[in-house]
C-alpha cells in the first residue's frame, strides 16, 4: 500500500474526521439504502474493504495492532456489524416495497406456513452448533490465549485499557468526568434500553424488517449502537495508544507523543472573556452560566422540542412517556454536543466545580 | 444392520429412554419434541419465517450455545486454578506450559469474546425486527439484564489470569466506581455526607471498596471476582435464561408478523 494512502488514512482516523466521516457514512447508508442494499454494491464494497485490509497487512504497525490476539474479536465485530446492518437494509428495502404494493412482507409470506420443529429446526440448530464449534476449535488451536507478565501494582502499563467492550466509555472519559462517563451514562444506557418497549408506541414493524414504517426508531438505535458504542469501541481499541493519545492505524505508538490540551471552562468564557471580570468566589455564582445551560437543556428543550420537531411523537406518546423519552434523548445528544464543543471551542466543563467533584 | 437397529429399538432399555418411533411421521415428530426435556423448549411446530437464518441471524441460539461452552470449559479450568494472589498466575502459566495442545483456556477466552458480540447482535436483531413490542416488552427487559450479566461475567473473568492485562483493566474499570454520586468517595455529593467533620464516605468504605474488598485490586478482589464469575453470575444468568426462553414461548414463539 503506497505511503500517501497510509498517511491519508492516518489523517482521517483522527477523532474529529473519524466522527464526522462515520456519521456521514451512516447517514449516507440510510438515505441511499436502496442503492446500498443491492448485493452487487455490497459485494463491491466488501471486496474493496478486504483488499484494502490485505494490502495494509504488511505494514508493521497495522499488523501489530490488528493481530493482537485480544483484538481479533473487534475485527469480527466490525465485519459482523457491517454485514448484518446491510442484511437488515436489504430485507427492509424489499419489505418496504412489498408493503407499498399492498403485499405481505417476506416474513409474512413465509409465516403462513408452519413446519415441524423436528427435523426443520433441530437439524439447522445442530449444523450451526457443529460448524461453530469447529471454527472455535480451529481458532483456539491456531492462536494461543495471551498471558502477560505477573500482576504488579507497582508497574502501570501505558496505555492502561479497560476490557474492550468498555472502551467506548473509556473514550468518553476524554470528554466527561468519570461520574458521567463511567456511572451515569452506563446507567442511562441500561435504563434507556429497558424503557424502549414502553416508549415506542408505534405498533408497526413487529416481527418483520422495515425501515419506512419506523424510520426514527431505527435511525436513533443505529446512531446509539453503531456511532456511540461500536465505533467508539473500535476507536478505543485501535486508535488510542500511550497516554490515550490518538494514533492512526499505520502510526508507531510513540510514548513521547504529546497532544496539546488547552481547555477552558464555560464559566471562564462567560466571566473572563465575555464580561472581563474575575471569577466569582462562590462556586454557585461562578458556575451560573453552566447551570443556566443545563436548565435550558433538560428543562426548556423538552417542551420546545415537543411543540416543534417531536410534535407528532409527543402527541402519540403522551406526557409521561414523552418526558422520559426527551430526557434520555437529550442525554444521548449531550455526548456528541460535548465532543463538538471540545473540538471547536476547547470547552472543558459546562459546569466545573472540582471542589465538589461536580463537573459536567 | 437394519435388523440390529430394529432389535435395539425394541429392547426395554431403549424403550425406557425413547418413547416414540423414528421421527418420520407427524405423530412421532411431535412426540420427539414433546418427550425430550431439552427439545421441549421448542414448540412442536414453528413458523417458517421464524427459523430462517436471514431473519434470526442465529444470534440468540449462538449466545446460549456459547454460554454452555463457557460453562463446560470453565468447569474444567476450575480444576486447575486456585484464586489466590500467589498461585493464580502460576496455575494459568502452568496450563500453558505443561499441557500439550491445551485448548480449554483458548476456547474459554475466545468464546467469551464472541458471546459479548453475539449478545449485542442479538439485541440489534431483536430491535430491528421490532420484537420488543407488545407482548414481548417484559422479555426484552429480561434480555437487557442478561446482556449486562454477560458483560459482568466477562469483566469478572478478565481479572482471573492475574497478569498485568487483568489487574490494570480491572483497575481502570473499577476506578469509575469511585466517582459514583454519593456512594463513591470522589463522586459528587459524597462530601455532603458528613457529620461534625467526620466523612461517612471515604476510600475505605465507598462502593469501590465494596467491589474490590480493598482500596486497590488485590487478593480480596480476586476472590470476590472468582466467586461471582464461577458461581454468582452464572446462577443468576441461568435462572434468567430459563425465564427468557419460557417467555419466548409464552409470548407466542419467535416473533413474526401478526
Amino acid at each position: 500500500m503506497p505511503q500517501f494512502i497510509k498517511d491519508l488514512i492516518d489523517a482521517i482516523s483522527a477523532p474529529i474526521p473519524y466522527t464526522v466521516l462515520t456519521t456521514a457514512l451512516l447517514a449516507g447508508v440510510i438515505i441511499f439504502r436502496k442503492w446500498v442494499s443491492k448485493p452487487s454494491v455490497f459485494v463491491a464494497f466488501s471486496v474493496v474493504g478486504v483488499l484494502g485490509f490485505i494490502g495494509a497487512f504488511p505494514d508493521p504497525n497495522f499488523k501489530q495492532i490488528i493481530t493482537k490476539p485480544d483484538n481479533i474479536p473487534i475485527v469480527i465485530l466490525i465485519a459482523t456489524v457491517v454485514f448484518f446492518t446491510w442484511l437488515f437494509l436489504r430485507r427492509a428495502v424489499i419489505n418496504d416495497e412489498r408493503i407499498k404494493k399492498g403485499q405481505p412482507s417476506l416474513e409474512g409470506e413465509m409465516a403462513k406456513k408452519k413446519v415441524f420443529t423436528w427435523p426443520d429446526l433441530v437439524y439447522s440448530e445442530l449444523i450451526c452448533m457443529l460448524l461453530f464449534m469447529a471454527a472455535l476449535m480451529v481458532w483456539s488451536l491456531l492462536i494461543q490465549a495471551p498471558i502477560e507478565e505477573p500482576a504488579s501494582m507497582a508497574r502501570t502499563p501505558n496505555p492502561s485499557k479497560a476490557p474492550w467492550y468498555f472502551l467506548g466509555l473509556q473514550e468518553l472519559l476524554v470528554y466527561f468526568d468519570p461520574w458521567i462517563a463511567g456511572v451515569l451514562l452506563p446507567s442511562f444506557i441500561i435504563v434507556g434500553l429497558c424503557a424502549i418497549p414502553y416508549l415506542d408506541t408505534n405498533p408497526k414493524g413487529n416481527g418483520y424488517y422495515t425501515f419506512e414504517e419506523r424510520p426514527f426508531a431505527v435511525s436513533f438505535f443505529m446512531v446509539g449502537f453503531i456511532l456511540l458504542w461500536v465505533s467508539l469501541v473500535i476507536m478505543g481499541t485501535f486508535l488510542r495508544g500511550p497516554n490515550w493519545s490518538f494514533f492512526g492505524p499505520f502510526e508507531y505508538w510513540d510514548h513521547n507523543k504529546l497532544e496539546p490540551m488547552v481547555s477552558i471552562n464555560l464559566s471562564e468564557y462567560f466571566w473572563i472573556k465575555a464580561l472581563g471580570q474575575h471569577l466569582p468566589q462562590n462556586p454557585l455564582i461562578r458556575e451560573a452560566p453552566g447551570f443556566a445551560f443545563m436548565g435550558f437543556w433538560f428543562l426548556m428543550l423538552p417542551p420546545i422540542m415537543g411543540k416543534w420537531v417531536f410534535k407528532k411523537l409527543a402527541l402519540d406518546m403522551g406526557a409521561i412517556r414523552y418526558a422520559v423519552f426527551a430526557h434520555l434523548f437529550l442525554w444521548t445528544a449531550l455526548v456528541p454536543l460535548k465532543m463538538v464543543m471540545r473540538w471547536t471551542i476547547d470547552l472543558k466543563y459546562i459546569i466545573g466545580i472540582p471542589e465538589w467533584f461536580l463537573n459536567v | 444392520m437394519d435388523k440390529l437397529l430394529a432389535y435395539i429399538a425394541r429392547t426395554q432399555i431403549w424403550k425406557s429412554i425413547i418413547r416414540h418411533g423414528y421421527p418420520d411421521t407427524p405423530r412421532n415428530r411431535t412426540l420427539a419434541v414433546l418427550s425430550n426435556v431439552l427439545l421441549h423448549l421448542h414448540p412442536v411446530k414453528v413458523r417458517r419465517s421464524g427459523i430462517k437464518l436471514s431473519y434470526t441471524w442465529c444470534m440468540g441460539g449462538l449466545t446460549f450455545f456459547l454460554f454452555l461452552i463457557e460453562t463446560i470449559t470453565g468447569l474444567l479450568l476450575m480444576f486447575y486454578y486456585r484464586p489466590t494472589a500467589e498461585l493464580a498466575y502460576q496455575d494459568i502459566f502452568a496450563l500453558r506450559e505443561h499441557v500439550p495442545i491445551g485448548v480449554m483456556r483458548e476456547v474459554h477466552r475466545w468464546a467469551a469474546h464472541l458471546m459479548v458480540i453475539s449478545v449485542w447482535l442479538h439485541m440489534y436483531r431483536v430491535f430491528l425486527t421490532g420484537s420488543y413490542k407488545p407482548p414481548r416488552e417484559f422479555n426484552w427487559n429480561v434480555g437487557v439484564i442478561l446482556l449486562v450479566l454477560t458483560l459482568l461475567l466477562s469483566f469478572t473473568g478478565y481479572l482471573l489470569p492475574w497478569d498485568q492485562l487483568a489487574i490494570w483493566a480491572i483497575t481502570v474499570g473499577t476506578n469509575m466506581a469511585r466517582a459514583t454520586p454519593f456512594i463513591g468517595h470522589e463522586g459528587p455529593g459524597a462530601a455532603l455526607l458528613q457529620f461534625g467533620g467526620l466523612q461517612f464516605v471515604h476510600a475505605g468504605d465507598d462502593v469501590r471498596f465494596g467491589l474490590l474488598a480493598g482500596r486497590f485490586v488485590g487478593e480480596g478482589a480476586l476472590l470476590r471476582f472468582y466467586v461471582l464469575h464461577c458461581l454468582g453470575f452464572p446462577l443468576i444468568a441461568a435462572t434468567l435464561m430459563a425465564v427468557h426462553f419460557w417467555r419466548v414461548r409464552k409470548d407466542g414463539g419467535i416473533s413474526g408478523p401478526l
